[in-house]
């Protein structure tokens, strides 16, 4: 990658050079990133163009051009998982935003109790996803899982299963990931909130600015930009989710929870095609580095409003 | 948050209220999964498949000592053929027609998360400090270039570096072995911890470093001496957010270990007791994974916030 | 509260991470060690209990590694693969055998056999074809046939006995309740339990395999497909599937499949395996279920079920047939412990090791346990259990088996369970799949 160019030496204070201390600092993580980050990456990228089955010791490796990707661009299977994905990442992160946001904004108003509540409320997200997976299964459970059982308290019916069937599977995934994760957009909106100075709430006040009107025009663009940054997060993590989906609905019923990277997963370490996966890997790279970059950029322009 | 932070300048007691009462039932009802879990962890095998699920139970250890142990069923026969019981959780478990086998691998794994887990926080923090302080006070060549380098690694779908990261493993002998997942965990927290580390080390004024290099001190005992303690609150965050991610990792952990390595995570799904799903063992397991969490959590809710305020800001 | 330390809190747990890093870095297996892998079910309990003998005769101590039947695959074929030194004896799934061979995870064990005078011919053929052999039938061994096991089916004989049950059967299908010899009988039986409230409580029909992540679906749509006599290709053209895997009768057989899984399984039973099925039998949710007989000692023995269950084959429809599970035990390439292992399978293929292997609840195909006297009346599925041994089929043992696997979970699963398509449909795809795949291996 990006092989430093010498810059001209700068002569400074005494003891170690600070060139030389600075390359001693900072060389170490680098170093480590190009090994377990980078190499494999570029090594991916290689195998993508190969025929290559990594359970398959001797058998010759071919070069397959782009015979791998125009496969994987033809394959049904393929297009749904993403579709899966996208169903998945969009409705979680909608859900995570309402709430989150507005948790964060009752939070705000600091009445007794919120620093208690706050920490309670985080617990979720400290858990383990494909342990929350895990035993949300057994929550699920119909008969004897308490989330039928509550839901039964208020609509009186407790004949139907979020796992096995295929038009509530997508949306049990949602509600369990918006279930461990709106914490994580409440807290940093909770930072938004905190860092709008007051001497605008108190200039727009002695304007005459209702507060309905203030949330709209101080509080919302202030916070907007935390917001922003919480949705990449989320975003980035909600496509490449595996663990919490794969142990609560292994992709199931049928494949309507088989998001993209549980498929890839089943290709490269069940199915053993490795070349092929390494094909998708790169594709699921791209499309998420490229959606990350316009985000960045629309993020860059609303942080310098 | 200091006293300038207020979103709305002065809310009337109603709306505090409100407010509230709201966030009190939020968190009540998100609190409610985890409470039953703990809860399913003291429930017996058959309380715990009970239909209706059952709220009030007569409280078992049956769980704990299933999560420790693998167990046999026998004929009565056979157990009667057997002397008795020398311990408690022996006595527990023959009262349904088993014996125990062996321990489980459950006291490994929960190891080995801990291993793992803190010798990958540590190695984060020290390089992750380091770089941060390069970044910080010399001028590192292509400094940007490189902050944002190491940013983009956070990119990666982890399928994205598991297939040759289990080529490269394999050959170099690192598969399931605990400085393969250190090294591993370490390079996927460095990014994070390099960002967070500058953020609070910029804020401390380089005039303090400078006072003491006039001193007599060399640059690095000045980084030791100086720098070091007044980052305290940026490395217990830091060390915090890198030791929530090594402790609850699957993806990796279960493509990449099994035997010798293996962490809690991808075991705790793996628990079944004799004869059918175990949910009282799992929840148990479970229960005993949150714990140093949930600990965390607590005592250090201040570092937690501030590192996400700081990852936020920057 | 007082604040917390941090620094002090992190050095501490940094110092004890350390300390117990060093030592635990290289735990290799010092000399006489040996571990097992396996699945975590009863069978490998009562294996470990065996084994108590072999470390007490020889001194070699034993370890352990068993792993749900849902990760099995996964995690051990993930193992081979990646060349681990965890396992030195594994007893791998009978599919197995095909790329445990070619591609040198298991070591070969013919030489080792005439050595030791281990025969083939003492254990039973149907054992020694498909848990010891690669190619299928050659005598080239690559595993000790460690475990005779099929698919068979449990009831709840004292439901079936009820004067009361019986009598609303009668009068609903005009035929006796009974243990069901066909698939048609079984769907009865099952619709006649299905919602019914037996001692206040709601009972169902009958647990089915349905799990979409590993095998299950597959082991249990197999019962269904082999009973109504379909081939997976030409017998004269081993990878010719048209015509064979979507026949009319596999047609059938799948939407009987799913027919039974629409309207007689318990609510939620969607991904269900081995011990889904166990924890809706053993609650009582429901009369009848599909498992292997290798559970079977097990139910016969629980304290709430154990008196008042009954067994039964798979019911024919066109043929008597069966799904074959069970495994052969194989040493590991990668092991450097592989002296003691082949000391172990030496010891495990002693008659009177055999003998306590069935005693314990294992399932033994050593030819002097099955043949004792009195062997088919020592337990109540004993006789069944040889009847299935006697017409066990199973699923492609090729090296690519994996890739054949998750291909039929996936296109079954999406039409029995989620409800996509036609049978027809979905069996015209996994021939796609599956011809994609054996294209690829050069095979067709």
């Amino acid at each position: 990658m990006s092989t430093p160019k010498p810059q001209a030496p700068r002569p400074r204070r005494r003891g170690f050079s600070d060139r030389s201390l600075a390359w001693f600092f900072v060389g170490p993580s680098v170093l480590l990133l190009l090994a377990i980050n980078i190499f494999p990456l570029v090594w991916n990228i290689y195998l993508s163009f190969t025929n290559y089955a990594a359970n398959r010791p001797g058998t010759p490796v071919r070069g397959m051009g782009t015979r791998n990707y125009e496969r994987l661009l033809s394959q049904e299977d393929v297009w749904e998982s993403l579709q899966h994905t996208a169903h998945f990442v969009t409705w979680s992160i909608a859900l995570q935003v309402l709430l989150g946001f507005g948790l964060a904004w009752l939070l705000s108003r600091k009445f007794r109790g919120s620093g208690l509540w706050t920490t309670l409320i985080v617990l979720p997200m400290m858990l383990s996803p494909a342990v929350v997976g895990t035993f949300w299964t057994y929550l699920f459970q119909p008969q004897i899982g308490i989330f039928n059982a509550i839901v039964g308290l208020f609509t009186g019916t407790t004949e139907f299963s979020m796992i096995a069937n295929p038009n509530l599977a997508p949306w049990a995934i949602v509600l369990v990931d918006t279930w461990m994760w709106t914490p994580f957009i409440m807290l940093i909106c909770l930072a938004g909130l905190n860092s709008v100075p007051r001497d605008l709430y108190e200039a727009a006040e002695i304007d005459g600015a209702s507060s309905w009107r203030q949330f709209w025009t101080v509080t919302l663009p202030m916070v907007l930009p935390f917001l922003m940054l919480a949705v990449l997060f989320r975003g980035i993590e909600n496509f490449k989710m595996f663990d919490m989906v794969n142990e609560l609905t292994s992709g199931g019923p049928g494949s309507v929870t088989e998001l993209a990277n549980i498929y890839l997963k089943r290709e490269a370490f069940e199915k053993w095609r490795t070349g092929y996966a390494a094909a998708l890997a790169v594709i699921l790279f791209v499309t998420v580095f490229g959606f990350a970059n316009i985000y960045v950029k629309v993020w860059n322009a609303v942080k310098q409003r | 948050m200091s006293d300038t932070a207020r979103s709305i300048v002065e809310p009337g007691k109603r709306a505090k209220r409100v407010a509230g009462l709201v966030v009190a039932a939020y968190a009540l009802v998100t609190l409610i999964p985890i409470l039953w879990i703990v809860g399913t962890s003291f429930k017996s095998p058959n309380d715990a498949i009970a239909y209706p699920p059952k709220v009030f139970f007569e409280p078992t250890l049956e769980g704990y000592v299933n999560v420790f142990t693998t167990r046999s069923r026998q004929s009565p026969e056979y157990m009667e053929s057997l002397p008795p019981p020398e311990t408690w959780y022996d006595k527990l478990v023959r009262q349904r027609n088993m014996v125990i086998t062996g321990p489980s691998r459950f006291g490994d794994r929960y190891l080995n998360s801990l291993i793992i887990g803190f010798g990958s926080t540590f190695l984060t923090v020290v390089l992750g400090v380091l770089a941060a302080y390069a970044f910080s006070r010399f001028r590192v060549p292509l400094r940007d270039d490189l902050m944002f380098f190491i940013l983009s690694t956070r990119m990666f779908p982890p399928v994205a570096v598991a297939i040759p990261l289990f080529l490269m493993y394999r050959e170099l002998g690192l598969s399931d072995t605990h400085l393969g997942m250190i090294i591993l965990y370490t390079a996927v927290n460095l990014s994070l911890a390099v960002w967070l580390l500058k953020g609070f080390i910029d804020e401390i004024p380089r005039e303090y470093e400078e006072a003491a290099m006039v001193d007599g001190y060399t640059r690095f005992q000045a980084f030791r001496k100086v720098v070091l303690p007044q980052a305290k609150a940026g490395i217990a965050a830091t060390a915090i957010f890198s030791l929530i991610f090594s402790w609850n990792e699957y993806n990796f952990a279960v493509l990449l270990t099994s035997g010798n390595a293996q962490t809690a995570p991808p075991f705790i799904p793996l628990i079944i007791g004799e004869g059918g799903l175990d949910w009282p063992a799992v929840a148990a397991a479970t229960t005993l994974f949150i714990l140093p969490v949930l600990l965390f959590t607590v005592l250090l809710r201040k570092y937690l916030l501030a590192g996400i305020t700081f990852g936020a800001v920057r | 509260m007082l604040p917390p330390n941090p620094i002090k809190i992190g050095a501490a747990a940094l110092g004890a991470a350390l300390i117990s890093l060093s030592p635990l870095a290289s735990s290799e297996a010092q000399g006489e060690e040996l571990t097992l892998c396996w699945a975590a079910w009863d069978p490998a309990n009562a294996l470990q209990e065996l084994g108590k003998d072999f470390t007490a005769q020889t001194g070699i101590e034993m370890n352990y590694e068993f792993v749900p039947w849902t990760n099995f695959a996964d995690r051990f074929l993930n193992e081979l693969n990646s060349r681990g030194q965890l396992c030195d004896l594994l007893i791998g799934d009978s599919q197995w055998l095909g790329l445990g061979a070619e591609f040198g995870h298991y070591v070969k064990l013919n030489e080792f056999f005439e050595e030791e005078g281990i025969r083939m011919e003492e254990f039973l053929p149907a054992g020694v074809y498909n848990y010891a052999t690669w190619p299928k039938g050659e005598p080239e061994y690559w595993a000790l046939p460690a475990m005779g096991d099929a698919v068979g089916y449990v009831y709840r004989k004292d439901w079936f006995e009820r004067p009361e049950l019986q009598a609303a059967f009668e009068r609903e299908f005009g035929s006796e309740l009974a243990v069901p010899e066909t698939w048609d009988e079984l769907l009865q039986v099952a619709k006649f339990f299905q919602g019914r409230k037996i001692d206040g409580r709601e009972r169902y029909g009958i647990a089915l395999y349905t799990e979409r992540g590993s095998e299950g679906i597959t082991m249990g749509i197999t019962n269904a497909l082999y009973s109504w006599g379909v081939e997976y290709a030409d017998p004269q053209n081993p990878y010719e599937m048209e015509g064979f895997f979507d026949s009319p009768e596999a047609v059938e057989a799948l939407e009987f499949y799913k027919e039974l899984y629409e309207c007689c399984t318990p609510p939620g039973h969607s991904d269900a395996y081995m011990v889904a099925n166990l924890d809706a039998y053993r609650s009582g949710q429901v009369a009848m279920q599909m498992n292997f007989f290798a559970f079977f000692p097990g139910i016969a023995k629980d304290e709430d079920v154990g008196d008042v269950s009954g067994f039964f084959v798979n019911p024919r429809q066109n043929v008597e047939a069966s799904v074959l599970g069970g495994q052969g035990i194989s040493v590991v390439s990668y092991s450097d412990n592989q002296e003691a292992a082949l000391e172990y399978i030496k010891w495990f293929a002693q008659p009177e090791i055999q003998q306590r292997w069935w005693d314990l609840g294992g399932y033994s195909v050593h030819n002097s346990v099955l043949e004792a006297e009195g062997f088919e009346e020592s337990t109540p599925f004993a006789g069944q259990f040889l009847e299935a041994m006697s017409n066990v089929r199973d699923f492609w043992q090729e090296p690519a088996y994996a890739e054949l696997l998750q291909a039929m979970q996936r296109r079954v699963h999406d039409y029995v369970v989620a409800d996509e398509g036609t049978a027809e449909e979905a069996l015209d795809k996994l021939i796609e799949d599956w011809n994609f795949t054996f294209e690829m291996e050069g095979k067709k």
